[in-house]
């Protein structure tokens, strides 16, 4: 199955990327663009189809690990200073960004 | 100098014939003088590496010494360092100077190893050329008209045109034995939880896994006893019984099983490489080794599952890069929503759009159990073919790579036939296991060619056992690019 144009917008949208921000670029350029390549890649994908897998265990992982536990006390010191020295917008400690709530 | 192991630079070290500093300083003159041409390096900072290794020769002088003390290494771009730039090969992360270091490079310091510079490297490691880099590509060593394989591109050009000593490289499809291999050195993956991935910038977490890149499987056995080891701040971290990988290394190969996958050696391998490996095989016979053809019969579906589960956990990763906290940040936006979209346009390339993207669809309503819970089964079918195997052989053996470097811009519009440079590396990070690629010989145009050992479950030790043998009955390793 492949994607159209409006799948595109869709999932660029859910992925949070800008389809148009080059100036010299027009919006229907850069989407026939992904179109194209994004439907080569998933026509790979569908080799997978090919192989059966009823009753396969799905495999998330290479190992059959369970979550380690551990004493609850803490472990991290106060890196806040540190860690917002390299922020874009950080004021009184926070983090800035546009007005979400009107 | 520049032609010397870990073991006889430590050697020249601990007789104190050199101090750290200037054997640092040679090397940093080296990549003064080379990195114009092969871009191997993203960032070099000759104040702070001399700073350590002026610290390194107080050590030596007090007879501190561990078999890295005073080295100089070059980490991959991708380990935070604290006061590092560390770019992941990104415009979203270029100016993003890391406020603590990973694992591995406490562990580099921890023995006193000296930080050369940060290597170049596809960006976010989505890449097999180096070329998506937004640093721009590395150029191989042996041809600067060809790619040097990526992700660890920046590592394996550096090792090879002697800007550095040795390496650090990532692998979460072939990131380090596929560079390997095109650069002609030898690197190793190891098996998935042995090396922490603490501050290691996350691509596809259930596949990266950091390992060594170094000349010879000497080398990288010394690195990776640094390397090695568990860390609770790495939830997959695994708690396994340390091993001294150099110990071994010299051990006989007599009775040793390797196993061919037939389906490796079909129409798709350069005749070149599947010679060198039939020498090879020639070679590891003399040593007392049986080599007989095993199969691994899900190994067609190795590429497709890979790009779903990878391109899935690269788009639940990628996700934390809005431009709020650090990194990139766009200028001029209307709204929340729009920040984070024009950031994220602006701040990335087209390869991770692109992953980021079918990561996004895959796991979207309505396609999950279709591609990612299919593609999670038949890792498990390619996890079993393996296991299968190793009831019958002790190890696997067979190409890196179906053909040595291709030209620059050679598939960089065409990311499908990039994807399958990584056709033979691609199944053991889905299993988990440790492989190594190891240089075995020259195309007819002078490119390097490589060879994979894939191994049990931490069975590094006896990979890196084979490749020393190898290396020492063979001079391919040897062999010096002219610059």
């Amino acid at each position: 199955m492949s994607l159209t144009s409006n799948d595109v917008h869709k999932i660029a949208h859910l992925a949070r990327i800008a389809v148009n921000n080059s100036p010299d670029d027009t919006e229907q350029d850069e989407i026939s663009t992904w179109l194209a390549q994004l439907n080569n890649i998933l026509s790979l994908i569908e080799q997978m189809q090919a192989t059966e897998t009823n009753d396969v265990e799905p495999m998330a992982h290479a190992h059959n690990l369970k979550l380690r536990l551990r004493e609850d006390c803490i472990t991290e010191t106060d890196h806040r200073e540190e860690f917002q020295a390299i922020a874009p917008e950080v004021e009184a400690g926070l983090y800035l960004v546009p007005k979400v709530i009107e | 100098m520049l032609n010397y192991s870990l073991n006889e630079l430590s050697g020249l070290l601990k007789s104190r014939k050199i101090s750290s500093v200037e054997l640092t300083q040679s090397y940093l003159k080296r990549i003064d003088s080379l990195n114009p041409k092969i871009n191997a390096y993203i960032t070099v900072n000759p104040e702070a590496s001399l700073k350590q290794a002026a610290e390194a020769d107080i050590r030596l002088a007090r007879g501190q010494i561990q078999p890295l003390t005073g080295i100089p290494i070059a980490q991959k771009d991708i380990f935070c360092a604290k006061g590092w730039k560390t770019t992941c090969g990104s415009k979203m992360l270029s100016n993003f100077v890391a406020p603590y270091d990973a694992h591995i490079i406490e562990c580099f310091n921890n023995v006193g190893a000296i930080m050369l510079g940060r290597t170049n490297m596809d960006e976010f490691a989505m890449g097999s050329s180096n070329e998506t880099s937004f640093f721009g590509p590395v150029h191989n060593p042996w041809d600067l008209n060809a790619v040097p394989g990526g992700s660890s591109g920046g590592s394996a050009a550096a090792v090879a045109a002697r800007m550095a000593p040795a390496a650090t490289g990532t692998d979460t499809g072939g990131s380090i034995r596929q560079p390997a291999a095109l650069c002609g050195i030898t690197g190793i993956k190891p098996t998935y939880g042995l090396v922490s991935r603490y501050g290691l910038v996350a691509y596809a977490s259930s596949l990266d896994q950091a390992g060594p890149m170094g000349r010879t499987a000497e080398d990288c056995a010394i690195l990776l006893n640094t390397m090695a080891g568990f860390d609770p701040r790495d939830s997959t971290s695994i708690n396994h019984p340390s091993e001294d990988y150099v110990q071994s290394l010299s051990a006989p190969l007599q009775g040793l099983k390797i196993g061919l996958p037939k389906e490796y050696f079909t129409a798709g391998l350069s005749a070149e490489i599947a010679q060198s490996i039939e020498i090879a095989c020639e070679v590891l016979r003399r040593e007392g080794a049986e080599i007989r053809e095993i199969s691994l019969p899900n190994s067609p579906v190795a590429i497709p599952a890979y790009y779903v589960l990878a391109s899935a956990e690269a788009s639940s990763n990628l996700e934390r890069y809005d431009g709020v906290r650090y990194g990139y940040r766009a200028k001029g936006y209307k709204d929340l929503v729009d920040m984070y979209k024009k950031t994220r346009a602006q701040g990335f390339g087209p390869e991770v759009k692109r992953r980021i993207m079918i990561g996004t669809y895959v796991l979207s309503a309505g396609y999950y159990d279709a591609y990612y819970i299919k593609a999670q089964k038949l890792r498990r079918l390619i996890a079993n073919d393996f296991s299968n195997a190793f009831d019958k052989v002790d190890v696997i053996l067979g190409p890196t790579s179906p053909q040595p470097a291709f030209n620059l811009g050679e598939r960089s519009n065409d990311p499908v036939s990039m994807y399958l440079s990584d056709i033979y590396t691609i199944a053991v990070n889905l299993a988990g296991l440790p492989g190594l690629s190891l240089p075995a010989g020259f195309s007819g145009n002078g490119r390097p060619i490589g060879m994979q050992l894939i191994g049990n479950y931490f069975d590094e030790a006896r990979l890196l056992n084979i490749a020393h043998r190898y290396q020492q009955v063979t001079d391919w390793h040897q062999r010096e690019p002219s610059l």
